[in-house]
């Protein structure tokens, strides 16, 4: 991304420094073997891709991993601690855990992907108007982030739960709408900065409209550190979305999802253990592998 | 001092009512009748049109939408949150009843994740023991990772289950305490130990340090008393925020450990839909949040002298000094 930047600006700044002029010509097999040392050189990112790649295959092709039924249920095999059959054990009906571990993947991951998705985009746009707009939009649009920061996410999401109603399309909606905030505040100072680079100057000066600024110069030198906050917040979602579904708001049993799994394993805490243990550190493994993934994509990102 | 005062309180009230403002635009302007939800979960219910009327007719729910926002916003300020559509009682007596419960875990919570979190940092960075350096900066993230209710049901686990020590649920005594304000010290402690952690990092890059070393000061106390104090101002400006999070973090916990409190009444309301007791619980987190960052603000220039400095300049030079005030740093710190 930061190659872009200086592709786009390079008309002004012809004195680039040599290291970046070497490293625009390398070619892609270059490229993918630098990539690959990179990843030998540092086994916890190859990890954490890894966990990641296995969820995103359990989400897409759950088959795959677990081809059984996550509904069928086996009265025989019921509360069976984990073992060679079962490798994340039974519940109460004797359903497979893992199966429905896996199956369950889907849901949970599309309703954080949906929630970071709709909080990037209306924060960019908030962002974005606001920082190129300027005047008493941008002085109202902060405000709003402002107070958006003010109410704990959790909280912001349950009042948009009452509003919405129940389901995992409005539990994304609502985990959503807790990082418009911190999008919307990184946009707008991006835009700032780049409203009155030398790039956006020259197509001012050619003639093009505002709009046309907007779209083809703002925005595409903008995105970057936006990006990079999303992959940051789609743990953090993760996180939300079990939270809602673990209390009831996202979807009903018996389909599965991560949360609702630890939900229905609470009854039986004290004589299944695994019920609710082994779901939770799914979400654990996943959370931590998207957060190390993101926080290497930006070594100057904040951890919060 | 005086104007640095003023601006700061007017605007913790700008805050407060731009909340309320947003909260209530959220409950009342977004599609669905939660009159009609509210007497039957799925919209349906067995009531007619003119008692579903009356219904409306009582919470004031009839009349046009400014309408009933410049009714609640006037009885918000008079300290009245509207009555509950479930019990009929007034929201601020539901709130007043259950607070002090939320408070007691909330406030150990935040004492123990504190201690905790900048034990961690400080250790992290002052040991020269590869390992245990590595352990520690390796645990907050895996704090943050962790989920609220895996955590809660995984201590119920272990300490009341399988190893008798605390009680599984309810309100009583120091013994039922000590899980839920554990639970809410984990994340707390991730978040104070990752700050600090960078504080304390780039305070030991400053020439102060090196100027306290040349003069002899032991490592210990260098660490201790010039970089812990300047390394943790950038921790002290985010305490609204970590208030806030121990707020949130209340709904699961209690819920988890089955303890009355702020966070059940908020599930149960959202549960049924009593719009005024979620408004009203949004409104008292936003408060909370408010006041912290307020005395924030006000400590703030006794630890660091330049803030006042900045506020004075600003206000004869209109020089770009402020950038040392508490919401200044906190609007860097939340960059992400």
């Amino acid at each position: 991304m930061a190659e872009t930047v200086l592709v786009s600006t390079g008309l002004a700044e012809p004195a680039a420094p040599a290291t970046t002029d070497r490293e625009q010509v390398r070619t892609i097999g270059d490229r993918a073997r630098s990539a690959l040392v990179e990843l030998i050189r540092r086994p916890g990112l190859t990890l954490a891709l890894l966990v990641l790649a296995v969820a995103l295959l359990a989400a897409l092709a759950p088959s795959l991993l677990a081809p059984g039924d996550p509904y069928a249920a086996a009265p025989a095999d019921r509360l069976q601690a984990p073992g060679a059959g079962h490798p994340f054990g039974t519940d109460q009906l004797g359903r497979d855990l893992y199966t429905r571990v896996v199956h369950g993947s889907a849901l949970s991951l599309s309703a954080a992907g949906l929630a970071v998705v709709f909080g990037l985009a209306v924060g960019s746009l908030l962002g974005l108007l606001g920082g190129f707009v300027g005047g008493l939009v941008d002085a109202a649009l902060m405000r709003v982030v402002d107070v958006l920061l003010a109410v704990p996410g959790i909280l912001l999401s349950l009042a948009m739960i009452t509003a919405l109603g129940f389901g995992t399309v409005n539990v994304a909606i609502a985990v959503g709408a807790g990082s418009i905030a911190s999008c919307a505040r990184i946009m707008r100072s991006q835009v700032l900065s780049v409203r009155t680079s030398d790039v956006v100057e020259a197509a001012v000066a050619g003639g093009a409209t505002r709009l046309r600024v907007l779209l083809r110069h703002v925005l595409p030198a903008s995105a970057a550190p936006v990006l990079v906050l999303a992959a940051l917040d789609l743990g953090g979602a993760v996180l939300a979305v079990s939270s809602l579904s673990f209390l009831g708001f996202g979807v009903q049993p018996p389909t599965p999802e991560w949360g609702a799994l630890v939900a229905e394993g609470r009854d039986y805490l004290s004589s299944a253990w695994w019920l609710t243990a082994m779901p939770g550190l799914v979400v654990v493994a996943t959370v931590l592998a998207a957060n190390h993934v993101a926080r290497s994509l930006d070594p100057e990102a904040r951890p919060s | 001092m005086a104007r640095y005062l003023a601006a700061r309180l007017l605007q913790a009230v700008g805050v407060l009512w731009a909340a309320f403002t947003v909260t209530f635009a959220v409950l009342y302007a977004l599609p669905g009748d939660a009159v009609a939800m509210l007497l039957g979960p799925n919209g349906e219910n067995d009531l007619t049109p003119e008692q579903l009327q009356a219904v409306r007719e009582q919470h004031g729910l009839d009349r046009p939408l400014p309408e009933q926002y410049l009714d609640r916003l006037a009885g918000l300020v008079r300290g009245d949150l509207g009555t509950s559509y479930v019990d009929g009682r007034p929201v601020r007596d539901l709130l007043a009843e259950v607070l002090p419960h939320t408070l007691q875990i909330a406030g150990l919570g935040l004492l123990l994740g504190l201690l905790t979190g900048a034990t961690v940092a400080v250790v992290a960075t002052w040991t020269r023991v590869a390992w245990l350096g590595r352990l520690l900066t390796a645990l907050p993230p895996l704090g943050v990772a962790v989920p609220s209710f895996w955590l809660g049901l995984m201590l119920l686990q272990l300490f009341s289950f399988a190893l008798p020590v605390f009680p599984a649920m309810g309100n009583q005594g120091w013994r039922s305490l000590v899980l839920p304000a554990v639970t809410l010290a984990v994340p707390a402690a991730a978040t104070v130990a990752q700050l600090l952690n960078k504080g304390l990092e780039s305070a030991l890059r400053q020439p102060y340090v090196e100027t306290a070393r040349a003069k002899g000061a032991g490592r210990t106390r260098v660490h201790l008393r010039h970089a812990l104090r300047n390394g943790s101002l950038p921790t002290v400006t985010l305490a609204g925020l970590m208030v806030g999070g121990v707020l949130g973090g209340a709904v699961v916990t209690e819920t988890v450990f089955s303890r009355a409190g702020l966070g059940r009444l908020t599930v149960a309301a959202v549960a049924s839909r009593d719009v005024p007791t979620v408004l009203g619980v949004v409104v008292l987190a936003a408060t909370v949040y408010v006041l912290v960052n307020l005395a924030v603000d006000l400590v703030y220039p006794l630890l660091d002298p330049r803030v006042v400095g900045a506020v004075r300049r600003r206000a004869t030079a209109r020089g770009d000094a402020s950038a040392f005030t508490p919401s200044a740093l906190r609007e860097g710190a939340t960059h992400g």
